[in-house]
């Protein structure tokens, strides 16, 4: 953590929760008689409350998109490189608002929540919750929140599934819309990815059946492979080369299964900091959300159906070395836009990072988005 | 505001008196976005332009104007048949791999073709040749011939040629200079005297 905070950041901030009495009815069929959600908030909202943004968080993140929580916290917030004063997403001049979704583990309601109707935590109880749910869930947010419209909704990676689904079921709702990284679906070898994630946790003696809260213990070690495997997919094959290569730690090969390799030392150490972090429960939830997403689905399989009512101005950015959702995913996306007139931009930024580059400044990336966000300054500032 | 008139390209303000008002676009290699900017504020036209530059997609975006990253050399199949009203390439096709696969896909997804490219059968280039017995050099041409993104340069006869082989109708032609002038002597002699041609394309 820095001495002093800097001065394009948001600085310190602090969660908020909001709590919810209606009953949510999810897509499968079940029912969230009430619920949290935590969120965190930057900037301040307008007198015609026209400048409210909404950022839809990924797999493994959460409401604290930017700043620090105190000053002693190593890292700040998982977007501070596009959301501050003066950066692309300016705080200066919008409201930006970042939710935690259902089902998650830093505050929202989820599976290691006290489920009422028993007083213990929910586990496997908790129910599968779909983009959809999380979409309806914050529109209730925003509703109390008073924003009626968001000036934009912005994602990356399942975040920009989030952005799709609330163009298809609030489109009225949403002025600008920014889906970046992220895909109208899984395929197949997506959903095997998290099959073998799933499994992974699943088989760990410490599971116990997702009640490893009653138990006292946590599915470590599965939870780490899930972590180990997926990071594998958000990095490519250049960025690993590049960062790695065969460099080894001592030195020299020493013929055995320890640590050998930078990349061993590496990945172990990103699945053991993810344990401390995350919840396995809520692993499985979420990337069961990603599987099911297909909102074309409702509408025959007509993805430019199911964004035929979208009246936002949209922005698709993919990564040339983004192998988990590819660019030709975007593309998919685009020309469902492009089928039905709407206004939309595209670039394929060119970049080494793979999946994970819509988290890093890259300049050609904020170029692009940074000129499509000027329009909304102007918007909001008239 | 004369003095942006006079550096815009001479293709442009042409093109934008041929386009009917409130038709859809689609501008291939649409650079910086000039010409949609100028079509979107001339003739309240909507659409798209492909750009594969991304200094130029940024600009385009600060210009307010629907931009889509796309190499031209993988053709348009991601769009429909007769999805848009016109398609529009200027100075590209004589950048692309197949001018002619293009020019095809041009008119299978729009209703209407206008193509411009810089005339290889224009005096100075034919007098460098000639005389000079090196590839030209033109103010229009302004590339060595190792160095150029033109590497398939054509004439008017050229062109009107490849059209009719594919059963392509020519429905307006016109040459100017760079000043973006037409002249008596232009009309008389186009494939001689006219440095960029302007075309607007049909299937028959």
């Amino acid at each position: 953590m820095p001495d002093t905070l800097p001065e394009n950041s948001v600085g310190l901030v602090a969660p908020q929760t909001m709590h919810f009495d209606a009953p949510l009815a999810l897509a499968c069929g079940r029912t969230l008689e009430r619920y949290d959600l935590i969120y965190e908030t930057y900037g301040e909202l307008n007198a015609d409350k026209s400048n409210a943004i909404l950022i839809c968080h990924a797999l493994s993140s959460d409401h604290h998109a930017a700043g620090y929580h105190s000053m002693d916290d190593r890292k700040s917030g998982w977007w501070e490189s596009c959301i501050g004063p003066g950066k692309v997403i300016d705080t200066n001049h919008f409201f930006v608002v970042c939710p935690n979704n259902l089902g998650g583990c830093k505050g929202s309601t989820g599976p290691a929540s006290i489920n009422p109707k028993t007083g213990k935590p929910f586990g496997p109880d908790f129910p599968i919750v779909t983009v959809k749910d999380w979409v309806e869930s914050q529109a209730r947010f925003a509703d109390r929140l008073n924003i009626d419209t968001w000036c934009a909704v912005i994602g990356g990676s399942l975040g920009g599934m989030q952005v799709l689904q609330w163009n298809i079921d609030f489109p009225q709702r949403v002025k600008h819309a920014a889906v970046i990284a992220a895909a109208p679906k899984l395929t197949a070898q997506n959903i095997g990815f998290n099959e073998v994630a799933r499994q992974a946790i699943m088989h760990d003696v410490d599971f116990h059946e997702g009640r490893y809260y009653e138990h006292n213990t946590v599915p470590r070690r599965g939870l780490m492979l899930a972590r180990m495997l997926g990071h594998i997919t958000y990095l490519s094959d250049d960025a690993m080369r590049e960062k790695f290569g065969r460099e080894l730690r001592q030195g020299k090969i020493s013929y055995g299964f320890d640590v050998e390799f930078q990349v061993e030392s590496y990945l172990r150490y990103q699945g053991e900091s993810f344990v401390d972090r995350f919840d396995a429960n809520t692993y499985l939830l979420m990337t069961k959300a990603l599987d099911y997403f297909d909102p074309a689905g409702d509408f025959d399989d007509d993805l430019a159906k199911a964004l035929s009512r979208a009246t936002a101005n949209f922005l698709v950015i993919s990564f040339s070395s983004d192998w988990r959702f590819a660019p030709e995913r975007s593309r998919e996306i685009v020309k469902a836009l492009r089928d039905n007139d709407h206004d939309v931009s595209y670039a394929d930024i060119e970049a080494s990072h793979g999946h994970d580059a819509f988290l890093i400044p890259i300049k050609d990336y904020l170029g692009v988005f940074g000129a499509w966000m000027s329009h909304l300054v102007r918007e909001v500032s008239s | 505001m004369s003095t942006h008139q006079k550096n815009l390209r001479p293709d442009l303000q042409i093109i934008c008196e041929w386009v009917q008002p409130n038709k859809r676009i689609l501008d291939l290699g649409c650079g910086d976005g000039t010409l949609l900017t100028m079509l979107k504020n001339q003739r309240s036209v909507s659409g798209y332009g492909l750009e594969i530059e991304v200094s130029n997609i940024i600009k385009c975006i600060n210009a307010g104007v629907n931009v889509i990253q796309a190499d031209l050399n993988a053709g348009l199949s991601e769009f429909g048949d007769n999805t848009f009203d016109y398609v529009i390439m200027t100075q590209a096709l004589q950048a692309v791999e197949r001018p002619d696969r293009l020019l095809n896909d041009m008119l299978r997804v729009g209703r209407e073709g206008v193509v411009t490219f810089p005339n290889f059968g224009h005096w100075r280039s034919r007098l460098q040749l000639f005389f000079g017995g090196h590839m030209p050099v033109t103010p229009s041409l302004p590339s060595k011939w190792f160095n150029t993104q033109n590497i398939h340069l054509c004439t008017l006869q050229d062109f009107e040629q490849l059209c009719a082989d594919n059963n392509i109708n020519v429905l307006q032609r016109t040459v100017v200079d760079r000043d973006h002038k037409s002249s008596f002597g232009m009309k008389l002699f186009p494939n001689l005297l006219g440095e960029v041609a302007i075309y607007r394309i049909q299937n028959s």
